[in-house]
């Protein structure tokens, strides 16, 4: 807007809006605040809209899952339509981790050092059966029986695996719930020591039960009993 | 198929024209050989546990056994036992086996890697799983479980609700063993992976770098080991087995792997196969093929241009309309369950009409997108500097370390079992075994790229195929027993060309409706062993070129 066209009568939020305003910035989002370039919210409300509208997401493939996931990214289905669609290759830079596949006990310790080195604040989607109990494979002697065995998962997204559009479902329904900042605290269940095998609880098992840290173990010792079955 | 005549009146000992000639092959072995059995896919022969390996040596110098397939353990009631699965890369139909019984206190057997390389990681394996321990071996350690595991989950004893100590603090800094080393040290540790962009999946890489060159690399495996071949002992021959091999090679390869699940067991229970399943089974193994050789395309431009570039974004664009045409097939997009013993699952989708225009539309279109990818892929100066004589791997070292499918064939090993052991439709269609000679990661990118127009015939022949087929004929599924009991200690070992080389089923029967023991074959186990020879003394990205070219699926190497 030039300044030698004061004889033109302006409107009033061509007035306020003042010069040096580029009408390439004047997105649909600035008009719509109308004749005010000014808005009124809390913090927490602004920044939770920020946060549930651009989310990076981390490139992290697991097993079949990531397979479709990569089509979540793809052309097609374009996750990157609803602002959460950029992998980034270093959980340093990534506000959500999607676990896509199932979680073994050489695996856990890994996927849990990767979420440690997120910064906060962090989103889990656990994708398809496995990160809910370990789906398919749950009898195996290896698996472990859903990803919330080892960290908190925010959305769970069933399938085997879960299509693209289930997916995208997912994802917006976390930027929905951050949008309104919506948490539910969701804890990790603690490995309890609650037997140790079928032995006697003698002088022996005891001393080795003491020292085994509980929080330490990446699998239940009683699987079979594990409220996640 | 190439309708040369064979060339070669110069036979093998214990070879004839028509096969192998086991008796002659027994007096080969002399008095290393204590006993035979009788396998439904070939003989075997029981030797001492101290005699293996001269009683291998034997067999791959005189007659010719150049391809130690797959090494299968197992426990029975009064004895370990590995079987050394053995064929010929010039003609896989000549196989044998090699029978190695061991007490049940003493469970130790003389190594085999001095004969074959790929022996090393396949018996690993078989002490990690069944606890049989190996003399000479290199390098015994477990390789799928965690060091800490106890126990041997697929030994008859093994309980599996006994208490596990795996512990987070195990991996809380991976480097620490390399900066407690020697600070004068010429050479750096470096991790790689379990979660790294370039592993393809979960694996760990360790690396020791002298300079920007590697000096040497050694693989870790089991970050998704599955427990796959025990949930197959549980399962049912009929139905309870067929949905998990999708979940072997998960890259859309489905149909691939139900087949060689389906092979092993249709010849194990002597099922047959209506042709025109037959016709459907070749038809949908090659349309998983080409999706599978997209993604590995797809990938392995995501490694070299290091970011989700217009390649990955035009392969996902075409695996998507291979993915419709196989959803419309069989009602899923990644996990087919299509395959069922006797035939398929159900006919082609009505209107067939429909799946024909479309199947005929990507086909028609496909020339014209491959020709993209060769323009930004294999004729782009930059992939070439990459990829051209970088990741050497000899044709010997292929052999020796069991490699097949793409890996194998872009080192000029003319081995692909849909041509020399045939199975489906495939020897009645007209097709060719791709092979480079050039051995480095550009031939073996060469080989899947010219592959995918092979299948693109296959799939041409047998659309035209099935459209002719008269309607009172298309019988879909023989009859099977509902509930399937091959004879007792019925034993097989089959396999089938996958997407990424050479997939084996191993099964024992024990009467039961469930197998005593499955064992699979996985080509990309064998193929990721070889990743050493081919970046030992390269630089690092040449390292990762190579991993990306040997397009391993780490579902299937773990499994």
């Amino acid at each position: 807007m030039s300044s030698d066209n004061t004889n033109t009568p302006q409107t009033t939020q061509e007035a306020r809006m003042g010069e040096g305003v580029d009408s390439r910035f004047n997105s649909t989002l600035r008009e719509a605040f109308g004749s005010s370039p000014f808005i009124l919210t809390k913090f927490d409300k602004f920044m939770n809209w920020v946060r549930g509208s651009s989310m990076f997401m981390l490139q992290f493939g697991i097993a079949c899952c990531s397979i479709e996931m990569m089509h979540t990214y793809g052309v097609k289905h374009d996750l990157d339509r609803f602002g959460a669609g950029v992998p980034r290759a270093s959980p340093r830079q990534a506000d959500v981790i999607i676990v896509p596949g199932t979680i073994v006990s050489k695996f856990a310790p890994r996927m849990k050092r990767v979420y440690d080195q997120m910064p906060e604040p962090k989103f889990v989607v656990g994708m398809g059966s496995c990160t809910i109990s370990g789906g398919p494979f749950q009898e195996g002697y290896n698996v472990i029986k859903g990803a919330e065995e080892v960290i908190p998962v925010d959305i769970h997204v069933p399938g085997c695996p879960p299509r693209p559009e289930a997916l995208v479902y997912g994802v917006a329904k976390l930027q929905e719930r951050i949008a309104n900042g919506e948490s539910a605290p969701v804890t990790v269940s603690p490995y309890e020591l609650e037997q140790f095998g079928d032995l006697d609880d003698d002088e022996l098992v005891q001393h080795l039960a003491d020292q085994i840290d509980e929080d330490e173990l990446v699998m239940r010792y009683d699987w079979a009993e594990s409220p996640s079955q | 198929m190439s309708l040369e005549e064979p060339s070669t009146p110069e036979l093998d000992t214990g070879e004839t024209l028509e096969g192998v000639d086991y008796d002659a092959l027994e007096s080969l072995l002399g008095e290393y050989a204590i006993g035979r059995e009788s396998h439904v896919n070939a003989e075997a022969f029981v030797v001492r546990p101290d005699e293996v390996q001269a009683a291998l040596e034997l067999l791959r110098d005189e007659a010719g056994f150049d391809h130690c397939s797959c090494v299968t353990a197992q426990e029975y009631e009064d004895r370990y036992e590995s079987i050394y699965h053995l064929r010929k890369y010039d003609d896989p139909t000549q196989e044998v086996g090699v029978v190695v019984p061991t007490t049940k206190d003493d469970p130790v057997s003389e190594s085999a890697n001095e004969v074959y390389r790929t022996a090393d990681w396949h018996e690993r394996e078989a002490y990690d799983l069944v606890g049989i321990e190996y003399d000479d071996h290199p390098d015994l350690r477990r390789i799928l479980l965690p060091e800490t595991w106890q126990g041997h989950p697929l030994s008859l004893d093994y309980d599996q609700e006994q208490p596990q100590v795996v512990e987070f603090a195990e991996h809380a800094n991976p480097l620490r063993e390399d900066h407690a080393a020697d600070a004068q040290s010429d050479t750096m540790f470096l991790n790689i992976g379990p979660h790294h962009p370039a592993t393809h999946g979960v694996l760990h890489l360790k690396t020791t770098l002298d300079g920007e060159t590697v000096a040497d690399v050694e693989s870790d495996i089991g970050y998704l080991h599955r427990c796959e071949e025990q949930i197959c002992q549980n399962g049912t021959y009929r139905h309870q087995i067929m949905p998990y091999p999708d979940r072997w090679d998960y890259i859309s390869a489905g149909i691939l792997n139900e087949w060689a699940y389906a092979r092993a067991a249709e010849d194990m229970a002597d099922i047959d196969v209506p042709e025109y399943a037959q016709v459907i089974r070749t038809m949908s193994a090659e349309m998983c093929r080409i999706a599978s050789h997209m993604l590995a395309v797809a990938t392995f431009a995501l490694d070299i241009y290091g970011d989700f570039t217009a390649i990955f974004m035009y392969a996902m664009r075409d695996r998507e309309v291979m993915q419709n045409l196989l959803e419309d097939l069989t009602g899923q997009r990644l996990m087919f369950n299509y395959l069922r013993l006797g035939g398929v699952a159900w006919d082609l989708p009505e209107p067939r009409e429909e799946f024909f225009e479309q199947t005929r539309d990507f086909l028609d279109e496909l020339p014209g997108k491959l020709e993209e990818f060769h323009d930004m892929i294999t004729s782009n100066e930059i992939f070439q500097l990459r990829c051209v004589n970088t990741g050497v791997l000899d044709p010997e070292t292929a052999k020796s370390y069991g490699a097949t499918g793409p890996v194998a064939r872009g080192s000029g090993v003319d081995y692909d079992i849909r041509r020399d052991d045939p199975y489906g439709y495939y020897d009645e269609l007209d097709w060719d075994v791709v092979t480079e000679d050039g051995c480095d990661n550009y031939s073996r990118v060469l080989v899947r790229m010219r592959e995918v127009e092979e299948s693109a015939k296959i799939i041409e022949q047998c659309v035209d195929l099935l459209e002719e087929w008269p309607e009172d004929e298309r019988n879909i599924q023989s009859n099977v027993p509902r509930t399937l009991k091959p004879d007792a200690d019925t034993e097989i070992y089959r396999s089938v060309e996958g997407a990424k080389g050479e997939l084996g089923i191993y099964m024992r029967a024990d009467g039961t409706d469930k197998p005593a023991r499955f064992k699979i074959r996985s080509p990309c186990f064998s193929n990721l062993q070889t990743l050493p020879e081919m970046s030992q003394g390269e630089y690092i990205p040449d390292l990762i070129a190579s991993l990306g070219s040997l397009d391993i699926v780490l579902g299937e190497v773990d499994r």
